[in-house]
């Protein structure tokens, strides 16, 4: 027996209130009918005996307190999946958007996922070749890793995301085939477009899944677009064994869906407004990334997230530096000066960099060099501030030469083309090629056996 | 049952039921028909408040709610050495076979410990013997370097009645039986069973007067925390927090190591396991594992559970203390604990203090560190638990509430700078705002150990970095190239000190642990030549022909150069820095 609850006893935001309710679960989809003939869905997030609290995922508008019919569908929020999805277009809750019909589901997946157990997972190793000297040398992405862009407003995240897609090459494709998936939470039209042009250019378009949620599509959606994207990943990498790189833009949006949403529900505040919570909600997301046991799929996540006022402190990107192995952080003063890609790379990171190079994945003094040239380009930032105060005449020359040191490896290094798709050895011999322009006195970092095979002072 | 005990309400992890008098206060509890664990946390008339371990989907008004009549408990005995369990204790390996998936499903009901495993046990006492709390009934070795003491329960004591020969037992057979004083026969097993929040009693706390030696330069000269002692590391993101408590583990000498990834990432947990399995533990010779229990709630991991973690680390920290190991514990992080906290507070719409805590945070942090300690245990044994714990400041800003309470209760800070990991200067310790209060308690044991010099040279390293860090106010402003030679010689020791001393490359063969004596022999040989550079600046000597002699850079390779086993090459290096010197001393007044 289906039971059709009519009328609504409260309506707040995105929520609505039933009453009298009856065999209900947490977290159970219902469809919403208006008189009108059209249907929404939303999902019970709160319940209190009888009484219960839904969440509406298109909005509330129209919604009154008499003219709807609320349906159980007795399933939590599923989604269908099928390897057909590959090259389809989806809304942020996952349903096709691109006129070519409904997937055919071979299984249904819970979006929340599960938690991976720690013991099944694979440490990630593998790095992945990304063509650009500053990520490959500096910030090594590693297959399974998650390694967020944290860029600003008029930034270019966008170029960055496009180009490492398009020159990611994994050191040994073990899987059966590469794919993307593409998540926009609250992008603009045009950001949107920009990638879906761009894939369509390089002909990967049949290796993606788009999920799109726009600036202007609801808020509830937008909480619901990274956990379809990621069910869609697992699925394919776990069920499929394909290489999936997702990609989630902006994950600042989603935080302040997040946020609307928590505070519509009456939660206490914590931090700038954003619920108690978030630190496990962004967790939720971002510890989907990975390998397991098993399987040889694999989900790389680069979720690219919009700092408010380039404050690295906020509490998204905050949260999510806790959370994920490592960041590429962007900077407007390198892209003020012409630099693409305009990476900061004193506090870049990646976590999972030091077991997938070196001897036998990349070169064997990788890591040797990438720390002199953090430690050198440290002190570059050190010579200019001094250059600031007194003027760069005055400094000591040892000081001149981290000057002059750290401009090359500005306007050479990590400025690079968009077309330009850099190999492991030349970016690599190019830092070594930097080093030269210092005395070797200055290199504290390296065992003199490395400096003695690749030390080349520079020629004046 | 009639008057069963169903759900009421549901919100996130926490469930209510109304209108039941049957559930104590952190009373244990099975939600619904897939038995979730949970626990009780708030009692009034007419509701009861449950924070449930594991996802609530699915859960329905109406499903039953059943009390266990106890606290949220770990069982106690072998094979918890070389394990890794969830917050509550569920072995994750054993989870993972019984699932057949590399996911956690709910619901699934493991026993904590392996009970088919057959133990080799020798039983130690017989028939007739007075046993009281924390005494010794039978031991067995759990790995091949940790031997397990059974012992008889802190609320038990009595005579023993009948025992059973040395043999192959499980975990809950019965290897001995005592009578207790009212006449009451207690069985007693490999096992026993431990509320959480409550610590294991002892006989009486002991000074912390012994160091707990991690091979790290900057803490053991420096910072220095002794056995049974507690340390803060706080820090931002990428600043080295996980990276330092790794190699505290690997390297410190506490017998036995417990390892709480509290809310952290799951890649991490997995390289914990790999990296521990392969590392050979220089003392034993065998893999770390074999010391170690790795306790693995990561971020996506019910947030409950992550707030029980943290005490089922230290339950089973205390009760490895007892048998009379040294144990310490890495907490990371307790921020995330602060914030599960946090959230529950959040869930019970409870009035927030600072930031959105609760305001019982400080209470909760203050109990969780004063469990650490050592001890004279009921048995009459020593041993101890250290703690250390990372924190996770918010925008790695060390004003917000979880590090300064944090602060209040830990007697040492080893505070992670910033613009030191930026440059890759690892362990990014800053040794300016960094403190240890335990040099008191702990300089009798230098100095018997290592002798009166050491604390010499250490307060003179200090001294120079003290002196540098004033100087560096002023190159900041006007360069270093005005400061007079005197000067600029304590700005070039102190980069000795800072490149070659203090900073410890955790990859490198011979630099990732270091033990005391080369310490000190690398403190010496600093020291030695800045004094006697500094005679020769006195005698009107430049500071850049001293320099271009190439001392100072071959003292900051020496942490490479001298390999830990050859202490004796220390002789040659001052050899050399007195012979080059003095030749320079005679060539300038010839």
């Amino acid at each position: 027996m289906v039971l059709d609850y009519v009328g609504v006893k409260e309506i707040n935001g995105s929520l609505i209130v039933l009453d009298g309710v009856k065999g209900a679960f947490n977290e159970e989809i219902v469809d919403i009918r208006l008189e009108n003939g059209t249907t929404r869905q939303g999902r019970i997030v709160q319940m209190d005996g009888e009484r219960i609290v839904v969440q509406v995922f298109e909005s509330t508008k129209g919604i009154s307190l008499v003219n709807t019919k609320t349906r159980l569908t007795g399933r939590p929020m599923e989604m269908p999946l099928s390897k057909e999805i590959i090259g389809r277009i989806l809304n942020g809750s996952g349903k096709p958007i691109d006129g070519l019909g409904d997937i055919y589901p071979e299984k249904l997946g819970n979006i929340n996922g599960t938690p991976m157990n720690p013991v099944s997972r694979v440490y990630p190793k593998n790095y992945i070749n990304t063509g650009i000297s500053t990520i490959d040398t500096l910030i090594t992405l590693i297959r399974g890793q998650k390694l967020p862009i944290f860029s600003g407003s008029g930034m270019k995240h966008n170029e960055l995301a496009v180009q490492i897609v398009r020159q990611a090459k994994i050191a040994d494709d073990d899987g059966k085939g590469f794919c993307v998936v593409f998540a926009a939470m609250g992008v603009k039209n045009d950001v949107a477009d920009y990638f879906k042009r761009s894939f369509e250019e390089f002909g990967v378009m049949n290796r993606v899944v788009m999920l799109l949620n726009l600036a202007n599509d609801p808020i509830i959606e937008r909480i619901l677009t990274p956990k379809c994207a990621l069910t869609v990943a697992e699925y394919l990498a776990f069920e499929h064994d394909m290489q999936v790189l997702v990609i989630m833009t902006d994950m600042t949006s989603y935080a302040e869906a997040l946020r609307e949403f928590s505070s519509s529900k009456g939660e206490i505040p914590g931090r700038k407004g954003f619920p108690g919570y978030l630190y496990s909600d962004l967790a939720s997301l971002y510890e989907r990334a990975g390998m397991v046991k098993g399987s040889r799929g694999s989900v790389t996540q680069i979720p690219i997230l919009t700092m408010p006022n380039d404050d690295i402190t906020h509490p998204v990107p905050d949260l999510t530096g806790y959370i994920t192995e490592g960041q590429i952080v962007l900077s407007r003063s390198l892209q003020g000066q012409g630099v693409y890609p305009p990476i900061d790379v004193l506090p870049s990171l990646s976590r999972l960099m030091k077991d997938g190079i070196g001897e036998g994945y990349t070169r064997a003094e990788h890591q040797d060099l990438a720390n002199q040239l953090f430690s050198s380009y440290a002190k570059v930032i050190d010579a200019r501030s001094l250059a600031s105060v007194i003027g760069a005449e005055e400094l000591s020359p040892i000081d001149k030469k981290y000057l002059e040191f750290g401009d090359a490896f500005e306007k050479r290094f990590v400025n690079q083309s968009f077309t330009e798709n850099r190999s492991i050895e030349q970016s690599l011999d190019l830092g070594w090629e930097l080093l030269g322009i210092l005395p070797r006195s200055e290199l504290d970092r390296v065992d003199d056996a490395i400096l003695d095979k690749f030390y080349k002072p520079a020629s004046e | 049952m009639d008057n069963k005990d169903v759900i009421f309400g549901i919100n996130g992890p926490v469930v209510t039921v109304k209108d039941s008098r049957s559930f104590s206060m952190m009373e244990m509890v099975y939600v619904g028909q897939q038995r979730l664990v949970g626990e009780v946390i708030r009692l009034s008339g007419d509701e009861t408040t449950i924070q449930v371990y594991e996802e609530t989907t699915g859960l329905k008004p109406g499903d039953a709610v059943v009390g266990t009549g106890e606290p949220m408990n770990v069982v106690l005995g072998p094979g918890i050495m070389d394990n890794i369990f969830d917050g509550i204790e569920r072995p994750l390996a054993a989870i993972e076979e019984e699932s057949g998936s590399v996911f956690i499903s709910r619901g699934v009901s493991v026993p904590s410990l392996d009970e088919k495993r057959l133990w080799d046990v020798h039983v130690t006492v017989k028939k007739g013997d007075k046993l009281s709390a924390g005494d010794i009934y039978a031991t067995l070795p759990e790995t091949r370097i940790i031997e397990h003491r059974v012992l008889v329960p802190p609320t038990l004591s009595g005579e023993v009645v009948s025992v059973k020969p040395d043999g192959k037992y499980r975990l809950n057979d019965t290897v001995a039986v005592i009578r207790d004083h009212s006449g009451a026969e207690h069985n007693l097993t490999l096992c026993q069973r431990w509320p959480i929040k409550t610590p294991r009693p002892v006989n009486k706390k002991l000074p912390a007067d012994i160091p707990l030696i991690t091979g790290q330069r900057v803490i053991d000269t420096l910072l220095p925390i002794s056995k049974g002692g507690t340390a803060a590391i706080p820090g931002g993101f990428g600043a080295g927090k996980t990276m330092t408590q790794h190699q505290l583990a690997k390297w410190c000498d506490a017998d036995i190591i417990i390892y709480i990834g509290c809310g952290e990432r799951g890649n991490e947990m997995s390289q914990v396991l790999q990296e521990f399995k392969e590392l050979v533990d220089p003392k034993s010779g065998r893999p770390m594992t074999d010391r170690t229990v790795l306790i693995a709630n990561t971020s996506n991991m019910p947030v409950a559970a992550r707030e029980a973690s943290i005490y089922t680390g230290i339950t089973l920290a205390e009760y490895y203390r007892d048998m009379g190991y040294h144990c310490a514990i890495m907490a990371d992080s307790t921020s995330r604990w602060a914030e599960a906290l946090r959230e529950i507070s959040g869930r019970l719409e409870e009035m927030p203090a600072e930031e959105g805590f609760p305001a019982y945070l400080p209470s909760r942090l203050s109990d969780f560190y004063e469990r650490a300690g050592r001890v004279e245990t009921l048995g009459g044994k020593q041993g101890s638990v250290t703690v250390i714990g990372a924190v996770s400041p918010q925008g790695a800003d060390f004003s917000e509430p979880v590090t300064q309470n944090t602060k209040r209760f830990t007697r040492c800070f080893w505070a992670l700078d910033k613009s030191l990991a930026y440059a890759r200067h690892y362990p990014a310790i800053n040794w300016m705002t960094s403190y240890s209060e335990y040099f008191t308690d702990l300089d009798p044991w230098f100095e018997k150990e290592q002798g009166r010099d050491f604390i010499d040279f250490r307060n003179k390293i200090t001294a120079i970095l003290q002196e540098e860090n004033s100087l560096m106010e002023i190159v900041k402003l006007i360069g270093a190239d005005v400061l007079p030679d005197d000067q600029k010689l304590i700005i070039e020791t102190a980069r000795v000190i800072r490149v070659g001393f203090l900073q410890q490359n955790a990859f490198h063969k011979e630099d990732t642990f270091v033990p005391l004596e080369k310490q000190k022999l690398m403190m010496k040989t600093i020291i030695h030549l800045y004094e006697v550079s500094k005679g020769l600046i006195a005698r009107n000597i430049p500071l850049s022909r001293i320099i271009s002699l190439g001392l100072f850079d071959k003292l900051t390779k020496m942490k490479y150069d001298i390999p830990n086993n050859k202490p004796e090459m220390f002789k040659e290096y001052e050899k050399e820095i007195d012979e080059a010197l003095n030749s320079t001393l005679t060539a300038e007044f010839n």
